[in-house]
């Protein structure tokens, strides 16, 4: 592997039914990312539950209750690296009452794959993934029509879910589609160039994960740092030092930059840029360094350190697109803790704007109850301002979570209009 | 603009980083659970990165089954007096003498099971709300669901289909007295990238990993090292062999396997071509296909 490879973060929505996770462990095992000992339980397993041969769904059981039912309920990760990247895998249930594991596992990937089956074409199923996946922003979306080998391998089978596809994605923020027929089970486009589709030009699946281009993912724009903790050593060398720790959220923070201390509003310039024992020049999203300043200003966790002629809105009516994550539903007017970048403050649901119908995707202002796995336009109010931006700008200073301080729970999440 | 992306290895760094910046902030008391192993070794080194220069804000705290090896010992001890920091000692043996758990019986006793209890008797006697682990996804199913900040209960027990949901880089930390937090900072990274990193950054690690010669016991398929806590059985035969381990736990389930990599570079390059998983050589693992979920419910690292 060499040293500038890069990580790429994917999430697979589907069901059993769907073959994603045929789909998953044929990627591991053509990559020969699938060890023995690992390969020989699944043999075993296989061999137990009568099945022929072997079956790769095997690999991504992951907890008890879901080996018994056959299910999966919960975001699992897997890895697997080639000699070109290395990929994390969000692999999220397809079903609807798991709306929020596929949000959770949506929300740090680089790409979606959604999956077809071609006999079946788009069902109201794919319509959820697809609107999830543009919901969240993820920048570049791959449709798997899998199961070619139950319709023949037929171009005109693919061509119309293509097209079907097309018409859905088309009313969706979504920049970049592809789609690629595929067999997981026999293994045509996953990793191997399908022979038995010699219509279909592009690469297999693996082939477009190892080189799609992700370095844009991220915004180089605007520079957003927010404070994570301050750094003071107390300790002999280091006496005055105080270094404001935190990660790079979005853009580029250079040595000598005129900086804003929000909402403070106070101003400064960045003295320097320190990661371990090194000094550093600039640093970029996603790095996560101590900055220090010219200045002596009164700065700690919550705080965001911004260049002075690029800074985010301070706000305390928000918009958000909200998906509720807990089975107890919404509280009208109640107080919960909004969790934005470092910051943490009260917050109240105002209004819920509408409510979208998550298999028609109709948007519905008569319903206002706020239950698991809705999502729906709402107005929050904040007891201070936060520094936001839109979270199709910015996936870090754009999102939010909120917490009911009753149990301590995470119970929705919510990107910033 | 390209150049303005982390190779695969500094983006793991840096969420490492960030993770054990979120746990100083979010908690009042938390600890780096400290095994000797490779993987808590690289916890420690990149707190020391995250706060530096300051010195790691928390404790280090191990779990002594009393059954070590020599070398995780003074190991431990070693990296403690540079560090400068402080060390909490969980004492199993302590645990089996005060009455509070019993030891297993059978020649494959060990004491793994027992760690459980000595571990949440030590984090509520510390007053520990957070234990960072150095527990990675790739190792094992159960692992696989782990959160960065997964929530534990006020009996210390995980319950896996009731997680909170952790979304972009948001943790949420709250919780109410008594109960406390694991914190996983090198969740996403797996055992190649572990090694890989090593050898980058020149990180000193137990000389039980390099390839040495050691008096062993083939059983349950790999080379369990003899030891005064052994005990033989008739057709067992103690044989002198090169081997080194992958995974180092108490030294009475850490099976080795025979190998000639005595560098870093020979590690990585053999751990790169290893066609079975690190975890299978070891034993706890291997008695039920949910072992590590069950001993992870009750409170398992």
């Amino acid at each position: 592997m060499l040293d500038n490879n890069q990580l790429l973060r994917f999430t697979t929505a589907g069901s059993v039914d769907d073959g994603k996770s045929t789909l998953i462990g044929r990627l591991l095992y053509d990559s020969k990312s699938i060890f023995e000992d690992q390969l020989e339980a699944i043999e075993n397993t296989s061999k137990r539950k009568g099945h022929e041969g072997v079956d790769l769904a095997l690999f991504t059981d992951g907890l008890r209750d879901e080996r018994e039912q056959g299910i999966t309920i919960d975001v699992a990760y897997r890895y697997f690296t080639t000699p070109k990247r290395k990929f994390i895998i969000a692999d999220t249930p397809g079903h609807i009452q798991y709306t929020r594991n596929m949000v959770t596992g949506a929300s740090t990937a680089n790409v979606a794959t959604i999956l077809i089956d071609a006999r079946h074409g788009v069902i109201e199923q794919t319509k959820r993934h697809a609107f999830i996946a543009s919901l969240l922003q993820i920048p570049h979306i791959i449709v798997c029509v899998n199961k070619m080998d139950l319709v023949d391998f037929s171009e005109e089978v693919f061509n119309n879910i293509v097209s079907e596809f097309e018409e859905v994605s088309s009313k969706m923020l979504v920049k970049d589609i592809r789609f690629i027929p595929m067999s997981a089970l026999l293994g045509d486009n996953v990793v191997n160039k399908s022979e038995n589709m010699p219509w279909y030009q592009g690469a297999p699946m693996l082939h477009t994960l190892e080189t799609m281009h992700i370095s844009s993912d991220i915004n180089k724009v605007d520079a957003r740092f927010p404070v994570q903790t301050v750094i003071r050593p107390q300790r002999e060398g280091f006496i005055d030092y105080r270094g404001y720790a935190g990660r790079v959220a979005s853009g580029i923070l250079r040595k000598g930059d005129e900086v804003t201390v929000m909402p403070s509003g106070f101003t400064s310039k960045v003295k320097s840029i320190n990661f371990h024992d090194k000094e550093l020049e600039e640093a970029y999203a996603p790095m996560s360094v101590s900055i220090t300043l010219e200045d002596d200003i009164d700065i700690s966790r919550g705080d965001m350190i911004v260049r002075s002629n690029n800074k985010p809105e301070p706000s305390q009516d928000i918009e958000v697109m909200l998906c509720w994550l807990n089975n107890s539903a919404a509280k009208p007017r109640a107080k919960y803790t909004i969790k934005h970048t470092s910051n943490d403050q009260k917050a109240m649901i105002k209004e819920v704007v509408y409510k979208y119908d998550i298999n028609t995707l109709e948007r519905n202002s008569e319903d206002n109850d706020l239950a698991m796995n809705d999502i729906a336009k709402v107005k929050i109010r904040t007891t201070k301002p936060l520094m936001i931006d839109a979270y199709r700008e910015n996936r870090t200073t754009g999102s939010i979570i909120l917490v009911d301080d009753a149990t301590n729970e995470t119970v929705a999440a919510g990107m910033i209009v | 603009m390209s150049k303005y992306y982390l190779n695969y290895l500094d983006e793991l760094e840096s969420e490492a980083i960030f993770v054990l910046r979120e746990v100083w902030a979010q908690f009042e008391n938390p600890v780096i659970l400290f095994s000797g192993g490779k993987d808590s070794i690289l916890v420690t080194h990149l707190a020391k990165k995250a706060f530096y220069p300051a010195k790691i804000p928390f404790p280090l705290m191990h779990v002594d089954t009393g059954h070590n090896f020599p070398e995780t010992i003074q190991f431990r001890d070693d990296i403690i007096k540079e560090l400068g920091a402080q060390l909490i000692v969980g004492s199993v043996q302590e645990s089996i003498d005060e009455g509070r758990v019993a030891e297993e019986k059978g020649k494959n006793a060990t004491r793994n099971a027992l760690q459980i209890t000595t571990l949440l008797d030590a984090i509520e006697a510390n007053k520990i709300d957070c234990a960072i682990g150095g527990g990675r996804r790739d190792e094992e199913k159960a692992r696989a669901k782990e959160r960065f900040f997964s929530h534990r209960d006020d009996f210390g027990q995980w319950d896996p289909k009731n997680q909170r949901p952790e979304l972009w880089n948001i943790f949420n930390g709250k919780h109410f007295e008594g109960e406390h937090f694991r914190a996983f900072p090198i969740s996403n990274w797996t055992e190649m990238d572990v090694w890989n990193y090593i050898k980058r950054e020149n990180i000193s690690i137990p000389s039980l990993y390099f390839a040495h010669e050691r008096e062993v016991v083939w059983r349950q398929d790999s080379w369990i090292p003899n030891s005064e806590f052994l005990v033989l059985e008739d057709h067992e035969e103690v044989v002198t062999k090169k081997i080194r381990f992958r995974t180092l736990g108490d030294i009475t389930i850490t099976g080795g396997v025979e190998s000639d990599a005595d560098t870093l570079e020979k590690i990585a390059a053999e751990v790169a071509g290893m066609r079975n998983t690190e975890r299978g050589n070891r034993s706890d693992d291997k008695r039920s296909e949910s072992a590590m979920e069950d001993r992870k419910r009750q409170g398992y690292f």
